[in-house]
């Protein structure tokens, strides 16, 4: 491919800098019992998104905190144009508006204590009607590639993920991450089994300790007090294994072919945490399962993801385009409309890593310009929360 | 290159390959191709090589390139993926019935 520091894509430049590929005005519920006024007012104001989920009352500590994060994060995300917050109650709703604002981007919270459902939906459709003509008027304009934050996760992987779909990934960011882009991977308990290889992968020891830190940590105090036999009922899952994976190492080894050959991570985020460290690739302690890490890459800032799959994962985001890549050629028989980038001609040996490598490269910069993907197109909108604990 | 591989190993050291084509079944005179290598290498014939297959396996699943017996480690990508349970044969299926993680 042509230098790629000369290519371009069309943006949202929002009013911190950073550059948006969507433009949605967000109906964003606090708490799971301000679900249904969000999808209200979404029904009332065409063109709006509720992203209704199951929690946010009664967490503490660690939990609570992440659940903040997740929130702001998501509607801080530069594919939102702008934010109406609905809580229960004013005091946790105008944490969350405040988080937001601090984008610059448009943002009111309404709280229904003392209003009910009804006044609160009113009050809350007028502000998203003037949002949504605001977000309208926007313009995308011409953005260098290097301003893009891509993530990946990979989903129903087999033994074709780690032969084609993950290269594939891996060479577009041994391809990008020089150029200057935002990278993330993740899902801390699917390195199980490569935890030697993805830690010398840091960019120094002293990263290198801190990433190993923090996978023994989920080891210890998640796996080995919570497990019942072993993992073999979840890594691998019966998708996995139904796809010819056999153990936890092979299928650990398949995954980390997502950074590439010669790509390292500079900085550990925690879940749904921004990155600070600059430009670069960074790991984020992340569940494994699809929508759950998508959600906490998002909240992190990211805009674009990539997602490889062998039997074939369905998931999508509601604010962040996910690009399915798959080299296995029953899946793209079978269910092809999930697909958005056939590398099945890594597995015919008639098409090679690098040219995979472009092909994403290029499906990344139309899905930046605007092109739908398949999961956009097909209406998954998966938002969902990690919980570390029981709430109180 | 006219013939399509039926099988994909990743690595020179490796014990296991990949099947890659739907429907592979027992005697097929399966083309195998090192990954490793670019795809020029193996349209100029080289790391490819000739395996039988001893039974059918669903595409994705592995075939061991070599006779394994209970306790071997089994490599792919070069590194150990865990360890063989029950005896194998060159050409026959691997999967959970004969090969385990370690760690567990």
């Amino acid at each position: 491919m042509s230098d790629l520091s000369n290519k371009t894509f069309k943006g949202f430049r929002r009013d911190n800098n950073r550059v948006g590929v969507r433009n949605h005005v967000l109906m964003l519920p606090l708490d799971d019992i301000s679900n249904a006024a969000c999808e209200a007012v979404a029904n009332n104001i065409k063109g709006t998104l509720a992203i209704p989920h199951a929690y946010g009352r009664l967490q503490f500590g660690e939990d609570l905190d992440l659940h903040f994060r997740t929130i702001i994060g998501t509607g801080a995300n530069p594919n939102v144009a702008a934010v109406v917050v609905i809580g229960i109650e004013p005091g946790w709703t105008k944490r969350v508006v405040d988080g937001i604002a601090l984008t610059g981007k448009p943002v009111q919270g309404f709280s229904i204590e003392q209003n009910g459902d009804l006044k609160t939906i009113m009050d809350a459709s007028r502000a998203a009607k003037d949002m949504m003509h605001y977000a309208s008027e926007l313009q995308r304009e011409e953005c260098s590639i290097s301003e893009l934050w891509v993530s990946t996760k990979c989903g129903e992987s087999d033994t074709t993920t780690g032969l084609g779909s993950c290269p594939t990934v891996g060479n577009m960011y041994d391809k990008l991450l020089p150029v200057g882009i935002y990278g993330c991977f993740g899902e801390t308990s699917e390195i199980t089994g490569a935890e030697h290889i993805c830690q010398k992968r840091a960019i120094n020891n002293e990263v290198g300790e801190r990433w190993y830190e923090m996978w023994k940590a989920y080891q210890d105090d998640v796996i080995f007090a919570h497990q019942t036999d072993d993992l073999s009922d979840s890594q691998p899952t019966k998708g996995n294994i139904e796809g010819g994976l056999t153990t936890i190492e092979e299928k650990a080894l398949g995954n980390l072919e997502k950074i590439g050959r010669t790509s390292k991570y500079i900085d550990i985020l925690e879940p749904a945490e921004e990155p600070k460290s600059g430009k670069g690739l960074y790991f984020m302690d992340s569940s494994s399962a699809a929508a759950e890490c998508v959600t906490l890459m998002a909240a992190g800032g990211y805009v674009v993801h990539t997602f490889p799959t062998g039997q074939g994962n369905v998931v999508g985001n509601p604010i962040v385009p996910v690009i399915k890549i798959t080299a296995n050629p029953r899946t793209l028989r079978t269910m092809s409309e999930h697909v958005d980038v056939d590398v099945s001609g890594i597995l015919r040996r008639d098409m090679t890593i690098d040219e995979a490598g472009d092909s994403l490269i290029d499906m990344i910069r139309r899905t930046a310009n605007g092109r739908h993907t398949a999961a956009e197109a097909l209406g998954h909108r998966e938002f969902s929360m990690t919980k570390l604990y029981r709430s109180a | 290159m006219t013939e399509i591989p039926h099988l994909l190993v990743h690595e020179h050291q490796d014990s296991v390959g990949v099947v890659v084509i739907e429907g592979l079944e027992a005697g097929t005179d399966m083309m195998v191709c090192v990954t490793h290598d670019e795809p020029e290498e193996t349209a100029k014939g080289n790391s490819v090589f000739r395996l039988t297959a001893g039974m059918s396996a669903p595409i994705g699943h592995k075939i061991a390139l070599k006779d394994l017996k209970k306790g071997d480690t089994v490599f792919k990508y070069g590194e150990d993926i865990g360890i063989i349970t029950a005896d194998v044969k060159k050409g026959d299926h691997v999967h959970t019935h004969n090969c385990k993680t370690k760690r567990w």
